[in-house]
Formats: structure tokens, sequence, C-alpha cells
């Protein structure tokens, strides 16, 4: 694992993110956008529900003959000229991507936005080798020049405010004029797409991601609103695709039932602006394109999590709706999370990666609410995987012990009903005797994790379970 | 020690509870690579070739192009020549090899014509798309000599020519043409769907144009959807 990971001091990020009076202000500019753009892209479309089961479906069934159409894919690759490096670790992707650097003599690498590069840290690689990587996705330009990773899957900047961005440039772009104006927006885009043009035409070679691979045809696709992919992996000689196994899928047929539920979920777009299909290098007669293609294909233990429990989150195509749906997400953002996949998502995905060991509280941020179930394109289960890792983290004694003599003592009352009942109606009472004149208490002893950000409200009147047990009877 | 690949392909065999050579297996991967299955797909593009051409022009309007219909090939210099002027852009194009436009009397406009790739100099090119597709007013370019793939993403403003007959309802009817253009299983260097200008909404979610491709997309349509 090459990035560091700062997962197991989720709660104290978590807490220092709710502090972050700056965080706080970016990230209320992304609570209320991706839902409502999403929610329209999806009523507009009579078909959507029955495209999220299709897509669903196809991803299944890759995945249940993945070793077949990876075979397939490798040879549709080669025939088309270009050159597949199955790696099984970070480490061996990093090497297999230098080994092609250093082949050409690169000096810079221009770069589309990659999660795959995130998970092998490869601009460290990179820069250890003397070889000067430059993100070109503007949100990725961004955090990098501020040495962060991406707090979201698709809006890697989304925790920073514009001010911010203009301190960073200020302080990075020195060549420029310092009496600039850099106060909206469009003057920020404007300079970095000026600086980053020079980039894309020095550049020796391109790296993107991929957010799918065709079977098929031996293609990559990537999806992108900048067009910055398509400069970082059209201008230079060399054109590397990093990408994970399950990126998989069949045919051109299946990918376009995938591109139906993918920008509608992600930013609520029928299409995104670019989806672009590159399969091999430049032809004999091409006049532009790369003259070499290479895949890094990234195993990174996915080949595990095949058919186990966690089988279903290789089905994930990265759209964030997740976590652009995720209270705690909207809450936190997407660093407290401690590793590269942020929401649920990533409470899923990163203890299958880095160790339930490292990254078990992750799957405890959720309220379980179902918000990201109920949006997610291929329908993964997300609660109920986490609840998994719950399971597995309480089996392995990974969780403290505070924590476990609760929940014994819960499940000792939770076991005989009757006491319960008793125990619930006692301290409901007292609880309300003691709340009686505010209705709501400031502070609690055990609850000021609840109480530090918001009031508890006294109980009113009797338990739910009296209240059933007695409209029950009256009907 | 074995290869990763080999090894990659034996943990994957060994966690799937399997050993790769069943043929039922093989078959469904066959099957499906062959025959290429058409999913679910909406009925919003299936409708006739007028009203799909309508759509198409919806649809990417909506995405932020312009788009303007013309009657005959003859008239798209005149048009090409028009957008600029109306947004007083330098009078300059580059377009690629395609035939389409190679032919086109551009000596009949003031506009100073050059072929080939782009290097980054130029603010305006004009292509030839392959097809277009109505469910989302997205165009389907291929790349090569006729139509480089820098000219899509170089210049300022890139001015699209598709033809009304070229306009699918849906991107599985794009594929069908372009497997009988360059054969099943294989593809050009690359396929551009476009679908709009170039945007970003990274800095505080505000949606932008122009990121790091074009700033606009102009449409012509050329003839008879039929």
């Amino acid at each position: 694992m090459s990035v560091h990971a700062t997962s197991p001091q989720f709660k104290e990020n978590a807490h220092e993110a709710l502090h972050d009076a700056a965080l706080q202000k970016a990230l209320n500019n992304m609570r209320t956008g991706f839902i409502e753009r999403r929610a329209l892209a999806a009523a507009e479309l009579p078909e959507f529900e029955a495209l999220r089961d299709s897509a669903r479906d196809i991803k299944k069934h890759t995945l249940q003959h993945l070793d077949l159409y990876l075979e397939a894919y490798e040879k549709k690759v080669t025939e088309s000229g270009g050159h597949v490096h199955f790696c099984r670790t970070p480490a061996e992707a990093n090497a297999a991507v230098l080994a092609i650097c250093k082949a050409r003599g690169a000096r810079t690498v221009t770069k589309g936005k990659s999660m795959i590069s995130e998970e092998m840290g490869l601009n460290d690689a990179l820069s250890r080798a003397a070889i000067n990587p430059v993100e070109t996705d503007l949100g990725e330009y961004i955090i990098q020049l501020r040495g962060e990773i991406p707090s979201h899957i698709i809006a890697p900047a989304v925790h920073l405010n514009k001010e911010q961005v203009e301190a960073d440039f200020r302080r990075v772009h020195t060549h420029l004029p310092k009496d600039r104006v850099l106060t909206e927006p469009t003057q920020l885009l404007t300079e970095a797409r000026g600086v980053l043009r020079e980039r894309f035409l020095a550049a020796d070679v391109g790296i993107t991601g991929a957010n799918f691979l065709i079977a098929e045809t031996g293609t990559s696709i990537i999806v992108t609103n900048e067009g910055n992919g398509d400069l970082t992996q059209t201008l230079p000689k060399v054109h590397i695709v990093l990408a994970s196994l399950e990126k998989l899928v069949p045919t051109l047929e299946d990918v376009s039932q995938l591109l139906r539920v993918l920008a509608r979920s992600a930013t609520g777009q029928d299409m995104s602006v670019y989806t672009t299909l590159s399969t091999g290098p430049r032809r004999p007669d091409d006049v532009d394109g790369p003259e070499e293609y290479h895949v890094v294909l990234l195993d990174n233990g996915r080949s595990a999590m095949l058919g186990g429990e966690f089988e279903d989150m290789l089905r994930c195509i990265r759209c964030g709706a997740c976590m652009n749906h995720c209270p705690v997400y909207h809450a936190v953002g997407g660093h407290a999370y401690g590793w590269v996949y942020p929401g649920p998502m990533g409470a899923v995905l990163t203890p299958s990666l880095i160790g339930v060991d490292k990254a078990g509280h992750l799957p405890n941020a959720s309220t379980f609410c179902g918000r990201c179930e109920s949006v997610c394109p291929v329908r993964i289960p997300l609660p109920k995987m986490m609840r998994h890792w719950r399971e597995r983290e309480f089996a392995r004694h990974l969780t403290p012990a505070a924590f476990r003599s609760g929940l014994r003592l819960w499940a000792f009352f939770a076991k005989c009903p009757a006491l319960y009942r008793f125990a619930t109606r006692i301290g409901m009472a007292a609880l309300a005797l003691f709340g009686k004149r505010s209705g709501r208490f400031k502070s609690l002893p055990l609850a000021g994790g609840w109480t530090d950000f918001r009031d508890m409200p006294a109980p009113q009147g009797p338990t739910f379970q009296a209240r059933w047990t007695k409209e029950k009877r009256a009907r | 020690m074995t290869s990763a690949r080999d090894d990659i392909l034996a943990n994957i065999r060994r966690s799937l509870g399997v050993t790769g050579a069943e043929a039922p297996r093989r078959s469904n991967v066959a099957t499906r690579l062959e025959n290429a299955p058409r999913g679910l797909i909406p009925a919003r593009g299936q409708i006739d070739p007028t009203a799909r051409v309508a759509l198409f022009r919806e649809q990417a309007e909506r995405a932020q192009a312009s788009v303007m219909e013309v009657a005959r090939r003859a008239d798209v210099p005149g048009e090409v020549a028009r957008f600029l002027r109306d947004r007083n852009l330098p009078a300059t194009i580059r377009i690629g090899a395609d035939s389409r436009l190679a032919g086109m009397q551009w000596g009949e406009t003031a506009l100073e014509v050059s072929a080939g790739r782009s290097n980054g100099g130029d603010p305006n090119a004009v292509s030839h798309a392959f097809g277009g597709v109505a469910e989302s007013g997205t165009l389907a370019m291929l790349s090569g000599p006729d139509n480089p793939t820098t000219l899509n993403f170089l210049p300022d403003n890139h001015i699209v020519v598709v033809a009304a007959s070229d306009i699918a309802g849906d991107y599985e009817t794009v594929w069908t043409r372009l497997r009988e253009q360059v054969g099943k299983g294989t593809m050009p260097r690359t396929v551009n769907l476009i679908t709009g200008p170039s945007r970003s909404a990274d800095i505080e979610q505000t949606l932008l144009l122009g990121a790091h491709g074009p700033r606009t997309l102009h449409i012509i349509i050329v003839g008879e959807s039929v």
C-alpha cells in the first residue's frame, strides 16, 4: 500500500472536520446540488430504474466470468498493437509505469483523473524517479498544488473554497502578474487552462484512468467533462491507462447500458461531455495520437473479493452518488475517511483493500439510513456490506472494550423482552422527569458526542412498545 | 516465480471456484462477445427521422451546444463563415482530409483554411461527425487523417458537421454502423462521443464552460433526415 492511510484515526479526523469552518462552508455547497440534479435526470428517463437493473446484471455477469473476459480483452488489446501489464500490487503497477516512462526517457507526465493512481501513490513514485507528474483535471490540479489527496471520487476539490484556490494559484503561478484579479471561479479556470495547456503540449507520456474496459474490442473508456483526459492521451508519444480488474464489460452494447446510468447518477447529466473510446496506438495513416498504448491492470486484492460477501462491491462504477447522498459524508467530508475512497463505497471497499484492522472505523461511520443503496446505479447493497464488516470487526475483537461490554449489556436486555421493557420504561420515565422543564437536554453523561452538536429531546409520553401494546388492544 | 498475469487469473478462478475450462462458461462468454445483445433502449430516441433530428437538436442545445440546420452540403462554408463572423471570431479554420469537407467551396467565403492536425495554435476547427445520437444530443467522431482527434480538443471553437441521415436514436445503432464500416471487434484508435462544449464544476460547484477543450461547440446538421 503506497498511500499513507489515516483511516485508523477516523474518529479524530471526523472531530477535526466538524470543527473546520472552511470545510463546513465548502460542504454546504454540495449538500443539495448533486442530489437535486440526479433526481431530475432520473425522473426524466422513464427507463432509469430498469436501466439500473440492467447495469447491475451486466456487472454481475462479467464478474462471474471475469477470468475469461480478461483473457479475451488482453487478446484484443494485443491484436490492436497495445500492451496489457497485469500487476498484483501497487508496487508492481508503479514499477510497470516507471519502466515504460524510463524506456522513453520521460521527464514530464501529464495525468487525467485516476483513482487507481491514488491507490498506487503513483505521483510519489514518479517524483522519486525524477519524473514530474502534472495532474490536469482542474480539481486534481488544485489538490496536487496543495499536496492533498482527493476528498471525493468525481469532485476531488469539493472540500475547498475559491479563496483557498486563489491563494494556491498566487503561491505557485509566480510567473503571472501579481496584480491580476482572481476572485471569480471563471478567472481561476482561465488561469489553470493557460498554465496546463503548455504542460499538455510538453508532456512525454500521458496517463489516464479508465471508467470501463471492453472485452469485445480491447478498448478503454474515459468519461470526462473538461477534455483534459483527451489532451493527456492524444498529445504525448505514449498513452498509459491505469485500470483495475473490475472495469471489464463484455461489449459496446453493455457499456452503452452503463453509460446511461453513470452520468445521470454522478452529475445529473444525460451524458458527460466527453466519452472517449481508445483502442491501441495510432494507426499507420493517423496524423495524431500516441505511438504506444499500455494498460496497467491492477488487482490489489480484488481477485480475492470475488465469490465472497464483498463481491458486489466490485460492481461499483465510481459515480459518487453514494457519497453525494450520505449524511455522514456531508458532515465530515472525504478526507476524514483517511484513504483513497471516501463515503459509503469507501467504507466498504477500503477495509477490503487495506485491511479491517486499519479501516474498521469506516463501516461504523454510517447511520444506516439506506440512501446510498437507494441511489446506487448498480444496486450495491452498501449498508448490508457495512454490517458484514462490523460483524467481522466484532468477531476479530477489533472493537474497543467499552463498546463490546456495552453491546453485551444491551444484548442481555434485548434477549429478555420483559426485562428490556421494564428497564426502558424506567429509563424513559427518569429522562422525562429530569427534562420536563426545558423539554430537552443540553448535555448528558456518556452522550457528549451527541449533545455537543445538538440538544437531546426529552422523552414525551410512554415508550413505543407501551403505545404499541395499548393501541393494538384498542383496535 | 509465476507471472503476475497467471497469478491473478488463478486467484480469480480460485475465488469463483472454477478452472476456466468449463464449457458452459466459455460458451456464455463467446456467445455474448459474438452476438453483442442489445440491452434496454430508451423509448425516447425510437421515433421517426424528422422527430429524431429535432430531439438531437434539443438535447445538444440543452448541453450548451449551438445548432444550425442547412439544406445542402454546399451551404456549409457559408454557415461556418456566418457563425465565426457573428461571434467576432478569427476567419480561419483547420480541417482534416475528409473529402466531404475538403471538397467544399471554401473559396466562396473569406475563410482562411488550413489542413491537418492541430498543434494548439488554431482558434477554430471544422470536423465531420460519423454520426449523432438523438437521445442525448451526442456526436460520434472517429479518429484518423480525415478528422484528426486533436481538432476535437485543441481549438477554442469546434464546428462539427453531421448528416441528418446519420443521426440515430441511440448509441447501439451507431455501434452497428461502425461494425459495418470497420469490422466486428475492431475499432479506430479513438472514438469520441461528444455532448456539448468542455466544462468544469470543480470550483465551488460552479458550472463553467471551456475547461480544457473547446469553449464553444457549433453543430451544423446537413440535409433532410431521410
